[in-house]
């Protein structure tokens, strides 16, 4: 082993009070911050999951009551998709490896990034407002006229917080869109960025095409909540099924939001521990710009049943299919990576598979829902459930998880414990399939969502379940103690444990102050790996 | 082979084979895919694994001939799909010309169903065994949804319009009937069921329950809201004649068309200035508050049944064109 030399001055030491971290304009601070707001969120949303499935384990109401239990589902989600899902990848990870991966010094606009976070956090502190006053039971999708004029619930409070914390969504978007249009080191061209870089790219574009809508429409069901505008309300000459129409054209391209980064991350890692360029880099390059381009053309598929024209069901069944195309033809251009590789089995590669198994039957899955016939029988019940969550958590938190492996020395300069990191992957892959598997089963029987009691024939699908919810919390416990542990005991890590190509892993870890001693030149595509002066495999 | 876990629900409806066929179709076309990717995932993996992390891979880029091959044959199987699924969907949506019809309302947290005939019943809905049946339905307050899975049959209820399924049962028994679009605190007790009945047997409960047929009970709202004094069947009154104006073209004072059924004729008794008819004035007073959900579906039934009568349907039409000179027609 060669020895590893620790920079004098990192990012992380070069001041450490608490004002250098709150004041800070560092990207990769910032990136560090919204780990911490985040992984708080996830802690919140996963009791709050916890609650839900305690509560199923028996088909009676006898865990808490109604009430309880709806603002339970609902907070859970509120939680998991605006300060969990959608910033998890793309604020994190995105802050701060992006720049360094273009061979930035920091993003277009640091002060900028800054107040992203702060817009992130006072939206955050509306919604613990919210919580905290008893919560919300509309469920996150708030259904006016339940939201509008029913519901005694705080649903205005959760709605600004929701409202604010768009706006950190938008201005990480054009900051992210600006820098990489920008700041690309000399010789970034296009075609040599990493996928990451691209499907953030992807991703910014819907913040900002996607975020104003949800921010109007939440603002609207404000404007008669607070002032009986009759805009939903039909006694008041509204349409209640106008909302629906508002709230997922944002809320669907919000799903690409979610898995776009991920699957940026998924391309990084496949190449990195295989040892090989991705295979069809511009196909899946463009896929990504094809998802979020496509991905606001299919809301309506959420409104099978909700009384539309039978032909325009049609067509969004049809743009819906469409969709799925361009993550078919990533999925398949990782496999081919794998092809003829050196594949190091190393912990966030045993992520990436995790993510390759969940994915696929998340997105496959979405085929049985944009059928038309069949989404009639499926709609609003288990199966819709166990499908997003294949696609959320499946998908998106464990590329989250694959990333974090992936970059953890980058940003800390320890290693973790490959081996547990492996059993982590592991317990949460199980666990996870073990907790929604079942549900796929259920929803075809019948079982409908938000349900507080249910008859008695479907609980043995629920005890399984909740029992997997349980296995699913130790493999998420496991990955935050041995996490934290490397924090302190962990081996210094090095410039590039994995033996990486790409920019970030040419400077030290944890990175200097700005990121590199001299700005970098590039002469070569991202994943030059089979380049190298080492034997082929 | 687990017993005591269910894995699939019963058949009830001739919808439900047509369903599960395309389910087991999909089922499988998926579940060799997604076998397909797991299986090279894991030979691949295990192949090529290389245990120093100091070796390279093959220098392999891409290849246009498979990213074609990837794309092309994902639609066309897509397609099929998509082609299966609509067909399926359209018999789910179509319900055939002779149904029997039922009325429905949601209100948090029950369902009450009102037979033409006057029975009347709350969470609970009686049908006869082989015969089309059309529930027609709308919602007093939030979103609510009929759903009933031995029949894969579902639409939401909403506040302000109808919405209706239909469905053929082949199987007598009793079925659930859930809400399936979240309506708050009890959303998991709007529940009921749905219990198909031999035919003799539902003639014989459909005689036990008395009361007014829907029909009857709409022809003393009628004549109690002075609707008759207006609305006279020779097309002479302040109002349009409704003879036989069931499912026919209206043309409105704004110039568009309309076809006269059960949502145009709901609103045309709560917001009567929101679509009129060409060539009469705006001075139909409002019924919003005097009548409640089941009252206009009895209404409704009680229009749908005026017979059509020639003189009458011309009325309107000579009025039409009086209003908009110069309109040839």
């Amino acid at each position: 082993m060669t020895t590893i030399v620790i920079p004098r001055v990192n990012y992380l030491n070069v001041k450490t009070t608490v004002a250098s971290w709150l004041l800070t304009r560092d990207h990769k601070r910032i990136g560090v911050m919204y780990l911490v707001v985040v992984a708080l969120a996830f802690f919140l949303g996963s009791v709050f999951a916890a609650g839900v499935r305690i509560e199923l384990t028996t088909p009676e109401g006898d865990f808490v009551s109604a009430d309880t239990y709806n603002r339970l589902f609902t907070m859970h989600a509120v939680f998991m998709v605006f300060f969990v899902l959608i910033p998890v990848v793309p604020a994190i990870l995105g802050n701060f490896v992006m720049p360094l991966m273009i061979g930035a010094k920091d993003v277009a606009f640091p002060t900028l990034n800054l107040l992203s976070w702060y817009v992130f956090v006072t939206g955050f502190l509306f919604t613990i407002a919210a919580l905290a006053l008893g919560g919300v039971d509309t469920g996150w999708t708030f259904y006016t006229p339940y939201s509008s004029n029913v519901s005694e619930s705080n649903v205005l409070l959760a709605g600004i917080g929701i409202f604010i914390t768009g706006f950190s969504s938008i201005l990480t978007g054009l900051n992210f869109m600006v820098t990489i249009h920008r700041m690309r080191a000399p010789g970034m061209t296009w075609f040599r960025l990493p996928l990451f870089v691209w499907a953030l790219y992807a991703t910014s574009l819907v913040m900002i095409l996607g975020t104003p809508v949800v921010a109007i429409t939440v603002g609207m069901v404000a404007l008669e909540r607070a002032f009986g505008f009759g805009i939903f309300d039909p006694r008041l000459g509204g349409d209640p099924v106008l909302f629906q129409h508002l709230f997922w054209f944002y809320s669907h391209p919000a799903v690409y939001i979610m898995i776009l980064p991920p699957m940026g991350v998924i391309s990084e890692v496949i190449a990195c521990f295989s040892r090989k360029n991705v295979f069809g880099y511009s196909f899946v390059a463009f896929s990504s710009l094809a998802i979020a381009v496509f991905g606001f053309l299919v809301w309506a598929h959420h409104l099978f049943v909700a009384g539309i024209s039978p032909y325009s069901a049609m067509v969004f069944s049809f743009l819906s299919f469409a969709v799925a195309i361009p993550s078919a033809v990533k999925t398949f251009n990782w496999t081919a990576t794998l092809y003829k590789g050196a594949i190091w089995w190393r912990a966030p590669l045993m992520w990436v598979f995790g993510f390759l198994g969940l994915f696929l039957v998340g997105g496959l899955t979405g085929l049985f829902l944009a059928s038309l016939g069949l989404d009639v029988h499926l709609h609003d019940t288990y199966f819709v459930v166990a499908h997003f969550h294949y696609i959320m958590v499946g998908g998106a938190i464990m590329g989250f998880f694959a990333g974090l492996h992936f970059w953890w020395p980058k940003m800390t300069g320890r290693m973790y414990s490959d081996g547990l990191a492996t059993v982590a992957a592991l317990l949460v892959f199980v666990g996870f399939n073990l907790t929604f598997f079942p549900q796929f089963i259920l929803g075809y029987l019948g079982m409908p969502r938000r349900y507080h009691v249910y008859p008695e024939e479907f609980q043995v699908l629920n005890v399984l379940s909740s029992s997997g919810a349980s296995v699913l919390a130790i493999g998420y416990s496991l990955v935050a103690i041995y996490l934290v542990y490397s924090l302190f005991r962990g081996e210094r890590a090095g410039a590039n444990p994995w033996l990486a190509t790409g920019l970030e892993w040419k400077t030290e870890s944890p990175p200097l102050p700005h990121n590199f001693p001299e700005t970098p030149i590039v002469n070569e595509g991202a994943y030059e790996y089979s380049k190298r002066e080492v034997k082929v495999a | 082979m687990l017993p005591g876990i269910p894995l699939f629900p019963e058949q009830a409806s001739t919808l439900a084979p047509e369903v599960d066929n395309l389910y087991f179709f999909v089922t499988a076309v998926t579940a060799f895919f997604a076998l397909l990717v797991v299986v090279l995932v894991l030979i691949f993996a295990i192949k090529y694994r290389d245990r120093t992390g100091e070796r390279v891979g093959a220098p392999i880029t891409g290849s246009i001939p498979l990213e074609l091959g990837w794309t092309i044959v994902p639609f066309f199987i897509a397609m099929a799909i998509f082609g299966w699924a609509t067909l399926v969907f359209f018999h789910i949506v179509r319900a055939p010309d002779q149904t029997l019809e039922v009325y429905s309302t949601g209100k948090r947290w029950m369902w009450r169903f009102q037979h033409i005939e006057g029975q009347g019943e709350i969470n609970e809905l009686h049908v006869p065994l082989g015969r089309p049946v059309k529930v027609i339905f709308t919602s007093e307050d939030v979103l609510h949804a009929i759903y009933i899975p031995a029949f894969r049959v579902k639409a939401d209820a909403i506040p302000g319009r109808y919405s209706s399924i239909w469905f053929t049962p082949t199987r007598a028994g009793e079925y659930h009937l859930f809400c399936a679009e979240y309506c708050g605190t009890k959303h998991s007790g709007m529940i009921g069921r749905v219990v198909v009945m031999e035919p003799n047997d539902y003639q014989a409960w459909l005689s036990g329950g008395g009361g007014l047929s829907m029909q009857a009970r709409g022809e003393q709202l009628f004549q109690q809201f002075g609707c008759a004094s207006c609305h006279l069947p020779d097309g002479s009154g302040r109002g349009p004649s409704l003879a036989g104006k069931y499912r026919s073209e209206e043309s409105l004072a704004n110039g568009t068309t309309v076809t006269v059924d059960d949502t145009y004729i709901r609103e045309s008794v709560l917001t009567p200035q929101m679509r009129l008819v060409a060539g009469y004035q705006p001075v139909m007073p409002t019924f919003q508050g005097q009548v409640n959900e089941e009252g206009l579906m009895s209404l409704i039934e009680y229009i749908k049944s005026l017979p059509s009568t020639r003189q009458t349907a011309a009325a309107p039409a000579a009025a039409a064109v009086a209003a908009a000179p110069g309109a040839p027609r």
